[in-house]
């Protein structure tokens, strides 16, 4: 071992991550003295973006923050709406959206099964997770016709309904994954060197997860025992009976476990939700223009609480829009989780909190590698800092612009 | 001088331990693929691969020492294939044999983990010094194992020569049951020679990319695979024959089927073993080695020595 520090940069294209982040780690040896994290890699104006186009359009865009937990970002954009707009939703509508986000923590947590094996070598483990997690990808494509982004929600309610027959067909599919399930659990709590990898790695104590904001399954890995699905009840959350699993060993294994627990959980709420589904309508008429006010919208998705702000001016597009994914949440955990831990454990450390960096980025400061100084823009700077770039490289809009402005007044 | 040569470069040399590493790396793939519930590929894979991989442009980093860089995959591939010559494949007479041939073949297997560690170290990319570095913690972990579980044989037949221990235990065939533990050890141990899962952890993809080999491309890389593929053709031999001599007197033609049958039989132990388990992290590897593995060795080496006295 090279006993002089060596400095290692994990990213922003690494096998290891499977978006673009990027991590300098410090190592003597192989133990990890220092580290920090760079995001901003992913930032697509995505709150901006919002404020430009009407509420129905943002419902789409915001869907499309996640590429995994897609209805979570939409069903919290659109309680937000909704609570503004004081639209009642009917409550088939509730449960068809509760029983979408069930099955997608089911997803999720199969998905992130799969990728923890991965990252400490165990390919098998990933092979079954993700042929068990087909399964529910078959199960949503029946009920909303897509694997990933849904489209299920509307303001006011949902666009499709459950019909009688895919409730045997959501059964069935939730039975096999049941099992399968408790296999999983079998081989993480007995196979030696599953046990092994994930013990005592990524030491999270329960007073430093509070610190740091931890959230999610990372949280309550550490003992912490929060879920907003049960002490903020949004959707049929109300009305269903589940537990919240915590678990005390404050590593990666205790995440692992939390994670199969809630697997387990959420196989039983969707049979609760299927079969008491509700009749009746499955969404009320919203208004186009959305009345002035502000709302925040909680609401926990496979990787935690997930918090959605909007403030309406009366119009037919949102003022502001602010989303926080629970990631910012975590990332700061991992800096803390891997002081003094092993190069070897980086990877699932860091997939340990279940990372999707590119929902997490926000915004975007550059620093200028002349002088070292950090740089941020105003929206009026950045525009006309473009419009300069491009007249550099040769192309003018001006001309452009006048056109489309002319045709606007015309029309 | 024409039967030398074709000796050394087609039969059962190069060409034929090259075809045979290829189609291993196709079964134990194809094995792996099965068990995880997935296809697996078609058996021209590595072939194609290999191809593939030649064609390709040779990128020698601007910092790396070009020589060293250059010739350490020669040096991989020759050694392998030195060695293969003093391991008898059917009877139990090997093309080449003397008295001692046995430390010499331990010695040519472990010189492909020292060209890995210098490729990767004088590549002086971050990634590969680290790959380097761990592929040598590696070997001072499982080389003693190794070597104390095929000396164990040895000693019982009091011989140290690949092709005598073979003659020894085809006419002291039940004895050989007494190595089975030792048999046990050595495929441990030579799975972390073959950097297989759960010691793939010099060339652990999702820490440092490729390990050692992170800065090959092109025909040093399809050199050092094909280097990587004999390996494990070689290895599986040299367990084959010190610790499954039995039916080396049917003729040359099933002796040979024989073998191939051994060979896949300890591929297929190989792939098995990559399948259940997840990756150790170094120092796990290492105590693991030197708490469980060696001690174990040492027993087997003592049980030896013990039944040599109670058999004369």
């Amino acid at each position: 071992m090279p006993e002089r520090d060596v400095k290692l940069t994990i990213g922003p294209q690494h096998p290891m991550l499977k978006e673009p982040e990027s991590f300098l780690l410090t190592l003597r040896g192989e133990k990890i003295t220092d580290m920090t994290v760079r995001l901003g890699y992913n930032h697509r104006g995505i709150e901006k973006a919002c404020e430009q186009r009407t509420y129905i359009q943002d419902m789409y865009l915001v869907e499309r923050v996640c590429g995994i937990c897609s209805h979570s970002h939409s069903t919290c954009f659109i309680q937000a709406v909704e609570e503004i707009a004081g639209l009642q939703v009917p409550k088939r509508g509730l449960y068809i959206r509760t029983l979408v986000a069930e099955l997608e923590r089911v997803h999720s947590h199969l998905l992130w099964l799969g990728v923890a094996g991965h990252e400490i070598g165990f390919d098998t483990l990933l092979m079954y997770s993700w042929r068990d997690r087909e399964l529910v990808m078959d199960i949503l494509a029946i009920i909303s016709g897509n694997r990933v982004n849904y489209g299920m929600n509307t303001i006011g309610g949902v666009k499709r309904d459950i019909t009688p027959d895919q409730i045997p067909q959501i059964l069935t599919a939730i039975d096999t994954l049941e099992e399968r399930t408790k296999y999983y659990i079998q081989v993480g709590t007995e196979e030696i060197t599953l046990r092994e990898r994930l013990s005592g790695v990524g030491k999270l104590s329960k007073e430093d997860a509070m610190r740091l904001g931890a959230a999610g399954p990372t949280m309550r890995a550490s003992g912490v025992n929060r879920d907003t699905r049960r002490d903020d009840p949004y959707g049929a959350y109300g009305e269903l009976t589940f537990d919240v699993i915590t678990d005390d060993h404050c590593d990666v294994y205790g995440r692992t476990l939390v994670r199969l627990g809630e697997l387990m959980q959420s196989y039983k709420l969707i049979r609760q939700i299927v079969r008491s589904l509700p009749a009746g309508p499955i969404a009320v008429k919203a208004p186009r223009k959305i009345p002035a006010g502000q709302a925040i919208s909680r609401y926990e998705a496979p990787r935690g609480e997930d918090v959605h702000y909007v403030k309406a001016n009366g119009s037919d597009k949102p003022e502001r829009v602010k989303l926080r994914a629970p990631t910012l949440a975590n990332v700061q955990v991992v800096a803390h989780m891997l002081k003094d831990g092993y190069l070897a454990d980086t990877p699932i450390v860091i997939a340990a909190i279940d990372p999707c960096f590119s929902c997490t980025d926000r915004a975007i400061a550059t620093t200028n590698l002349d002088d070292g100084r950090k740089d941020r823009m105003v929206w009026p700077a950045l525009r006309t800092y473009s419009i300069e770039w491009y007249s550099k490289q040769g192309i003018n809009f001006t001309e452009l612009n006048r056109k489309l402005r002319t045709m606007r007044e015309s029309n | 001088m024409a039967e030398a040569l074709f000796n050394i470069f087609v039969f059962p040399g190069f060409l034929f331990v090259a075809a045979f590493g290829l189609t291993a790396e196709y079964i134990d793939r194809k094995l792996y693929a099965l068990m995880q519930n997935r296809i697996g590929p078609p058996w021209f894979q590595p072939l194609a691969d290999f191809i593939k991989l030649s064609a390709k442009e040779d990128v020698v980093p601007q910092h790396a020492d070009s020589l060293i860089f250059k010739l350490m995959p020669i040096i991989a591939i020759t050694s392998i294939l030195t060695s293969f010559f003093y391991i008898p494949m059917w009877g139990s007479n090997a093309l080449f044999t003397f008295k001692g041939d046995l430390v010499v073949v331990m010695y040519l297997l472990t010189v492909p983990t020292l060209t890995y560690f210098l490729g990767g170290w004088y590549s002086r990319s971050v990634y590969s010094m680290i790959g380097a570095a761990r592929c040598l913690t590696q070997l001072f972990a499982y080389e003693i194992p190794l070597f104390l579980s095929i000396l164990a044989p040895a000693m019982l037949a009091d011989t140290w020569s690949l092709s005598g221990i073979s003659e020894y235990f085809s006419t002291h065939p039940w004895t050989i049951l007494f190595n089975l533990p030792g048999f046990v050890i050595a495929i441990i141990a030579l799975l972390g020679k073959l950097e297989k899962v759960p010691f793939d952890i010099p060339e652990a993809e999702t820490e440092i990319v490729a390990g050692a080999f992170t800065e090959y491309s092109g025909r040093l890389l399809a050199m050092f695979r094909m280097a990587i593929d004999m390996e494990l053709v070689v290895g599986a031999s040299l367990l084959a024959a010190v610790f499954l001599p039995f039916g080396l007197h049917y003729g040359p033609a099933a002796g040979f089927a024989l073998y191939l049958v051994k060979v896949l039989f300890i591929i297929g132990l190989i792939s098995l073993a990559r399948t259940i388990v997840a990756r150790l992290r170094i120092d796990q590897m290492i105590s693991f080695c030197w708490k469980v593995i060696a001690p174990l060795a040492f027993l087997q080496f003592l049980a030896d020595l013990i039944l040599k006295g109670v058999i004369k």
